[in-house]
């Protein structure tokens, strides 16, 4: 079977004569033995171009069914045979409309289609994207191996400007990595010895080597792919009205054709050729095609757009969901903060002795907030000092000597009985009023110093919620930790609600009490939370792509940063409100343009022959197409 | 009179139209065949629609879609299994396999890209 593009081509080709005795006409020429003509092309037209929908038609009508086709097919073949009446009989022919009704219908079909494939393959695209091949190290050799030919725990040496070729954790060399490809992340990542590498990735100035730990249908960006399909293809909720209209709407129309018909015929006693036109052009102009387009396209296109930002978006219910959210709940560690503590001040005489002295006593300790008093010293770059007799206080701190004098680190149960200035007695209760954690240093008897420790927010989430804040929507926090430092958190970033001292096992429960009042997105790293993501109605998981956080999620982020969280909101309202713009135009279009083929605003002067019929009709499926492709260009506000 | 029987034709037309469009008709439902080893076959002709339009498939077994597709038209170029992500091009008159998951029981509906035409596949 000839291509649309092919049919196309075939019939504006032949019906170019009519065309021209169309526009000859009104200076009063004819074509010499125009009926003739008419007569040869059309036929021509019809046996090439058209016979395609005929043939659908009856098929379809066999099994009790009706489409866009059904109304091609009935359109034309009205037009043509009775065009070869009338020709036999010596009445007025209008083959014309039978051959420019195909043109058109064939024009919209071919347009139609390119801009369908268009939509679709913008994300398997993304597997273009991947290396074609790796240099593994085997030995102190290197072999260049086909990506399909990749096995977990190969290591693979990466160059400056190459693809990486899967996932794996670097184990030699540095370097930076350009991720923009899969996370969205437009700035380069610094990533070092046991960091993960993400395949598809471009990395930038260094050369190292990784082992592979995912290949193949494991790799991220082979799950994205597989998972932004699914969203693309899936049904939104929205679309089981235009399912049902659908199995009505052919039949209908055919019968308010025959309507149209009888009332122009019968009741209003205009010609049968004039009734018979208007009926015909009920015929052509109604389309079920753009009401069919309306959600698919746009979902198509939404979803694509999303996984191209770093959005995943699941599947059409999620879009639904987002536009009726009134409340977003957040976890704290490592969602709205960065989830590990930094020293974020230290006050004393001599801020580097101090510094260096808990250092020096920490190194020795497994305490998550050694690390961080590590970390900073490290950064500022103190020499640790030989520490003896080192003795460790269960929950209390430590304490040891070094150069001679007894020092220890500890909180205020160790430092009970020890000295304590006034000054630093009040930052240490301001330090407490901020939420930090604070760690007393000192020597002998007397406390020399504070150290505050914090899970410091990250850099955007004021930003972020600030602009949920704007939105109207309410902001939550919902946390373990202890009131004072849930509060201290939440006004640093803007959060008005704060449900502290929660454990983690109780998360879902809060989520469902919330849901009674409020439609809830709860935001979480994926890990702990997939209760909470699974319980409310849209669970939007960070987690840099975690196999958890693309199970429990309905919105995965694949990058760590809440303006993520206000980018997939955005996404998805605009993807669903162009659902919704789509459906409103293609219900119109057919609410209007019904009557109008139906002769209904004769009075005004306003009629469609049934060619102008077939042009509307492929311009409106072409329109709808056109506005879901439009959601690649729409703005975002971050 | 001509007038009358105009009349009279369009309300038998529209009533053939209820009656062929809306009326309930009898539906078969075609089981899948055993195929060598432990799999299952089942084809689906699309021409005007699917037929079968429900096939019943087994569960646990892996099963097979042979889709052919005779039907020019672009509304029946794809099949979409929305549960599935599935989203194939049918190439007209060639046999189209898809590999159907039958790992859960239940009942899966698939259209055409354009979602006019359903068809239903039933795992149990």
């Amino acid at each position: 079977m000839m291509s649309y593009k092919k049919r196309f081509i075939i019939s504006l080709v032949l019906s170019l004569p009519l065309l021209v005795d169309m526009v000859m006409m009104p200076f009063g020429l004819m074509l010499p033995a125009y009926n003739w003509i008419a007569l040869v092309t059309t036929t021509l037209i019809m046996a090439l171009s058209a016979y395609p929908f005929w043939r659908s038609a009856w098929a379809s009508f066999k099994h009790h069914h009706a489409n866009m086709d059904t109304l091609v097919a009935i359109g034309t073949a009205v037009a043509y045979f009775y065009s070869i009446f009338a020709m036999f009989t010596g009445r007025p022919v209008y083959f014309e409309s039978a051959a420019f009704v195909t043109v058109f219908v064939l024009l919209g079909q071919v347009i139609e289609e390119s801009m369908r494939d268009n939509a679709s393959s913008s994300v398997e695209k993304l597997l273009d994207l991947q290396a074609k091949d790796a240099d593994v190290v085997l030995g102190d050799k290197i072999v260049k191996v086909p990506l399909a030919k990749l096995k977990v725990g190969d290591l693979i040496r990466v160059k400056p400007g190459q693809k990486i070729a899967v996932d794996g954790v670097i184990v030699k060399g540095n370097s930076s990595i350009d991720e923009s490809m899969v996370t969205g992340e437009s700035m380069p990542v610094r990533k070092e010895v046991g960091d993960d590498v993400i395949g598809s990735t471009l990395n930038l100035d260094g050369t190292f080597t990784f082992k592979a730990s995912k290949v193949g249908e494991d790799t991220l960006l082979a799950q994205i792919v597989e998972l932004v399909k699914k969203a693309q293809n899936s049904h939104a909720p929205i679309q089981k009205l235009t399912d049902k209209i659908s199995d009505y709407f052919v039949p209908l129309v055919m019968i308010a054709s025959i309507l149209t018909f009888v009332i122009w015929y019968v009741c209003l006693g205009s010609t049968p050729v004039q009734a018979l036109l208007y009926a015909v052009a009920v015929i052509v102009i109604a389309c079920p095609c753009a009401l069919g387009l309306a959600t698919p396209t746009a979902l198509m296109v939404g979803t694509g757009r999303s996984a191209r930002a770093g959005v995943l978006i699941k599947n059409g219910e999620v879009l639904e969901e987002v536009d009726r959210l009134t409340a977003v709940v957040f976890d704290k560690t490592g969602t709205i903060t960065e989830g590990k503590p930094v020293v974020t001040d230290i006050v004393a005489e001599n801020e580097k002795e101090v510094l260096q002295l808990a250092a020096s006593l920490e190194e020795a300790s497994e305490h998550p907030l050694a690390s961080a008093i590590l970390a900073k010293a490290k950064a500022e770059k103190v020499t640790l000092l030989p520490t003896a007799d080192f003795i460790s206080y269960q929950g209390k701190g430590v304490c040891a000597n070094i150069s001679n004098k007894d020092v220890f680190v500890g909180n205020k149960h160790l430092v009970k009985e020890k000295a304590l200035s006034e000054k630093l007695k009040e930052s240490y209760d301001k330090l407490q009023e901020q939420g930090k954690t604070v760690v007393f240093v000192g020597e002998a008897e007397q406390v020399i110093g504070l150290i505050a420790i914090q899970d410091a927010p990250k850099k955007t989430s004021k930003e972020a919620i600030e602009l949920l804040n704007k939105k109207g929507l309410k902001t939550v926090m919902l946390t373990g930790d202890a009131p004072k430092v849930a509060e201290a958190i939440a006004k640093e970033v803007g959060i008005k609600e704060v449900i502290a001292g929660v454990l983690p096992a109780e998360k879902a429960k809060y989520i469902e009490e919330l849901k009674e009042h409020e439609t809830v997105a709860f935001v979480g790293d994926g890990i702990n939370d997939a209760p909470a993501l699974t319980t409310a109605d849209v669970g939007i998981a960070m987690g840099s792509g975690t196999d958890i956080a693309i199970e429990s999620g309905g919105i995965v982020l694949m990058k760590n940063d809440l303006l993520g969280v206000v980018r997939a909101l955005e996404l998805s309202q605009k993807t669903f409100a162009r659902i919704k713009l789509n459906l409103f135009w293609a219900f119109i279009y057919n609410v209007i343009g019904i009557p109008i083929a139906a002769g209904l605003f004769v009075g005004v002067g306003l009629t469609l022959s049934p060619a102008f019929a077939g042009l509307a009709m492929a311009l409106s499926s072409i329109s709808v197409v056109l506005s879901s492709l439009l959601l690649n260009r729409v703005k975002l506000s971050v | 009179m001509g007038k009358v029987i105009t009349v009279i034709v369009a309300i038998v037309l529209i009533g053939f139209i209820l009656w062929w469009f809306f009326d309930k008709h009898e539906q078969v439902e075609v089981k899948a065949k055993k195929t060598g080893g432990n799999e299952q076959e089942v084809k689906i002709t699309v021409d005007g629609g699917y037929s079968p339009e429900t096939v019943v498939l087994q569960k646990g077994v892996p099963a097979t879609l042979v889709f052919e597709r005779k039907d020019p038209s672009s509304c029946l170029e794809r099949v979409v299994f929305s549960d599935f992500g599935i989203n194939e091009l049918l190439p007209q008159n060639e046999e189209k396999k898809i590999k159907f998951d039958t790992s859960k029981a239940g009942e899966f509906g698939y259209a055409c890209g354009m979602n006019m035409f359903h068809g239903k596949v039933v795992v149990k």
